[in-house]
């Protein structure tokens, strides 16, 4: 049980063990060791990056096909489960098309930081115990920070694809995302004045002392969720793409390799999300019997399901009542949550 | 690129955004030049005619039979619908009389069809606002509505079962099956469907206060079918006046008067109530019809005398007209259709100024148009 719950530690020390005896062996500075582990730790966030991203693409249209009465995707592999991989190869054969008057340069590099902002915050997110591979004091200001970045490439890309519907998607996205920041950050804010830190193991270790916080602060979890879907883009805030206004939005112009790319972001960021969301208010890796690393996984799978439902249940709304809920309603009510907190915080 | 000062005093400038022909929500291949300033539209160009097959001289070119099955291809979603005022003009010209049970199925499939028609307009018209699984639930529904004309007559979508002197098929026992399927159903599915929808905010956030048209409006620009009567004119040929044997029936016109797009939503489905109502009154009508001719008798060659003939009925999206002009030849001199899909979105350019892109959708999507109509 032990051994299964601490095996990822486990082959992390392994593997660093094997290093500085290989460096020994050489004769090289053992400090080398640490850069070779960030190495490995970046291997490590890229898999699961992409095995999340593959995963839940195909969880997200077998789910859209329960809730629309048809099966989903169910032909290639096990019950369709293969079927991602098989429209990853398919897009990455395809020709990669760019438009002709399009800012080349930035029109590539869209593509390729999209990937970027999730790994930067994945390597934080204790995914069990000792588990982050950058277990930073200020844990949350730093994913907050990296996430808050996710934006860039999206307005690279509707900028740099020199159409007016992807440059409608670019500013709509700045629009939101600079937004939906105020109320997500006021909410984790009431999570840390309640834990009394910003590192992200520690907030996990008071939930297994105390309770988890979404009992302590259901009102911030509810803003929290709402805000990070607007920040993932997601529907019913998938305004940048808005496929029935703006066809495809910023993601016009992409085709092939460079749309995959994208695609696989999407989820990545929404993984990045439910990840921060289960570490802030569930209880992290905290949980009986499984592993700690197994329950982190049933949580964030939880709250990817329910991004997942929202999506195929809610129409999108319209680009102005996205900003007049954010301001007028969220960022009030989180303000208040934070007022209510310190008081009762301050009388305990 | 024209460069200006808009309404805040800020420096702003106005461009051109073409809005189709290949754009997921505008139906098919309607074009609108758009001019835009910033998000809010400030004028429309609809542009049509990518969809054009020349339909009109297609069956000028050739026999009346022959002609015939082009009407199913106008507005696609209802083909049954799209044969009556071609046939009715003819037989005018003809001076033929339908037998009563002819009538009667016409009038049963009609409405059918009318209901599978409505349910493809609700349906699209949620997805258009960003609420994909919404098509789903009409589109079985409507399902059930093909079933039953695909049992009638074999063709489910353009069925030319509507011929010159009556109707292609009596009904049968696997029809029978299909009906009693669709009125199990209906009833659950309207249900449900207000459930999934009615109250949800952001969609009543996005229709409610959009698109406007008021009654004036709606009559100067000719708006016909569900359209016009959200907007608070009472008005329906099947009642008004009645083709086939729709005098028989009481026909019940249900009428709002806001006449935004939400109107035009609940419009659709109250008049989705009356609809099955009416199929139900129908298909009773003619268990009691005792089984008989459903073809009047007609020359195997068809040479109208020479003349013209106007017939219109009222189709699920509106006034559809015919007119028919003969020398007396095999084939007519003139055939001209009143599409209502095309009458309607004239008022697009008067109403969809000030709006936003997003509110453009949910107007395209409430007027139900079928690009195989408006362009003929």
């Amino acid at each position: 049980m032990e051994f299964i719950n601490n095996i990822f530690v486990n082959i992390a020390g392994l593997v660093r063990w094997v290093f500085n005896w290989l460096l020994g062996w050489l004769g090289l500075p053992l400090g080398l060791t640490d850069v070779l582990m960030t190495a490995v730790y970046w291997v490590a966030i890229v898999v699961v990056c992409v095995l999340c991203a593959l995963f839940y693409v195909i969880w997200e249209r077998k789910l859209a096909g329960y809730i629309q009465r048809r099966p989903g995707p169910n032909r290639l592999g096990p019950n369709g489960w293969l079927q991602t991989i098989g429209d990853a190869i398919k897009l990455v054969m395809k020709e990669d098309i760019v438009p002709d008057k399009a800012d080349k340069p930035v029109h590539l590099l869209a593509a390729l930081l999209a990937f970027v902002p999730p790994m930067l915050a994945l390597a934080a997110i204790p995914f069990g115990e000792g588990m982050a591979a950058l277990d930073l004091k200020l844990g949350v200001v730093y994913v907050l920070a990296v996430t808050t970045l996710a934006s860039l490439p999206v307005l690279l890309a509707g900028y740099a694809s020199n159409n007016k519907y992807s440059l409608i998607g670019g500013m709509r996205v700045v629009n939101q995302a600079i937004s939906y920041e105020v109320p997500q950050a006021f909410a984790l804010l009431s999570v840390i004045m309640v834990a009394g830190t910003f590192n992200l193991t520690e907030i996990v270790h008071f939930q297994q002392q105390h309770l988890w916080l979404v009992f302590v602060q259901p009102l911030a979890f509810v803003v929290y969720i709402i805000s990070a879907v607007a920040e993932c883009n997601r529907a019913p805030f998938d305004l940048p793409e808005g496929e029935s206004e703006l066809t495809a939005g910023v993601f016009t112009e992409y085709s092939g390799m460079r749309y995959a790319l994208f695609y696989l972001a999407e989820y990545c960021n929404m993984f990045v999300a439910a990840g921060l969301a289960t570490t802030l208010f569930l209880g992290g890796f905290s949980g009986p019997f499984l592993p700690g690393w197994l329950w982190f996984i049933l949580k964030t799978f939880v709250i990817m399901s329910v991004f997942i439902w929202v999506r195929w249940t809610l129409p999108r709304i319209r680009a102005d009542y996205v900003l007049s809920f954010c301001w007028k309603i969220l960022v009030p009510l989180t303000l208040l949550n934070m007022l209510v907190t310190g008081v009762v915080l301050y009388l305990i | 690129m024209n460069t200006e000062t808009n309404k805040q005093g800020r420096y702003s400038e106005v461009y051109q955004l073409n809005f189709g022909p290949q754009h997921p929500s505008t139906h098919g291949v309607l074009h609108m030049l758009v001019e835009m300033d910033g998000e809010t539209c400030v004028g429309v160009d609809t542009k049509i005619g990518y969809l054009h097959r020349g339909m009109e001289k297609l069956m000028e070119c050739r026999t009346y039979l022959q002609g015939l099955p082009y009407t199913d291809r106008l507005d696609y979603l209802a083909g049954v619908n799209n044969n009556l005022p071609y046939v009715l003009a003819v037989e005018k010209l003809l001076g033929v009389e339908v037998p009563a049970r002819a009538s009667l199925l016409r009038m049963l499939t009609c409405e059918i069809m009318r209901l599978a028609s409505y349910m493809v307009g609700v349906g699209i018209y949620i997805m258009d606002l960003g609420a994909v699984s919404g098509v789903f639930y009409p589109f079985q529904e409507r399902e059930y509505a093909l079933d039953c004309m695909s049992a009638l007559c074999g063709a489910r979508m353009t069925q030319s079962y509507i011929r010159y002197g009556g109707v292609q098929a009596d009904i049968n026992e696997e029809f029978d099956a299909a009906y009693q399927k669709l009125v199990a159903e209906t009833p659950r599915f309207i249900e449900m469907y207000h459930k999934l929808v009615d109250e949800n905010e952001i969609f009543l956030r996005r229709t409610k206060g959009i698109g406007v048209i008021s009654a004036e409006d709606a009559m100067d620009y000719a708006l016909t079918g569900p359209n016009l009567r959200a907007s608070g004119v009472d008005y329906d040929l099947r009642r008004d006046a009645p083709y086939c044997l729709y005098d028989r029936f009481k026909i019940e016109v249900p009428v709002l008067t806001a006449g935004d797009c939400h109107a035009r939503y609940v419009q659709r489905m109250l008049e989705v109530e009356k609809i099955f109502q009416l199929i139900k009154e129908i298909y009773a009508a003619l268990k009691e019809e005792p089984v008989g001719e459903i073809m009047a008798k007609i020359p195997k060659v068809l040479k109208p005398a020479a003349g013209e003939a106007y017939a219109q009925t009222e189709n699920p999206k509106g006034i559809m007209g015919c007119l028919v002009a003969s020398e007396g030849k095999l084939n007519p001199l003139r055939v001209h259709f009143r599409r209502p899909s095309f009458d309607n979105i004239a008022i697009f350019e008067k109403i969809m100024p000030g709006h936003k892109v997003a509110d453009l959708v949910s107007i395209i999507a409430s007027f139900d148009i079928v690009l195989g109509e408006i362009d003929g």
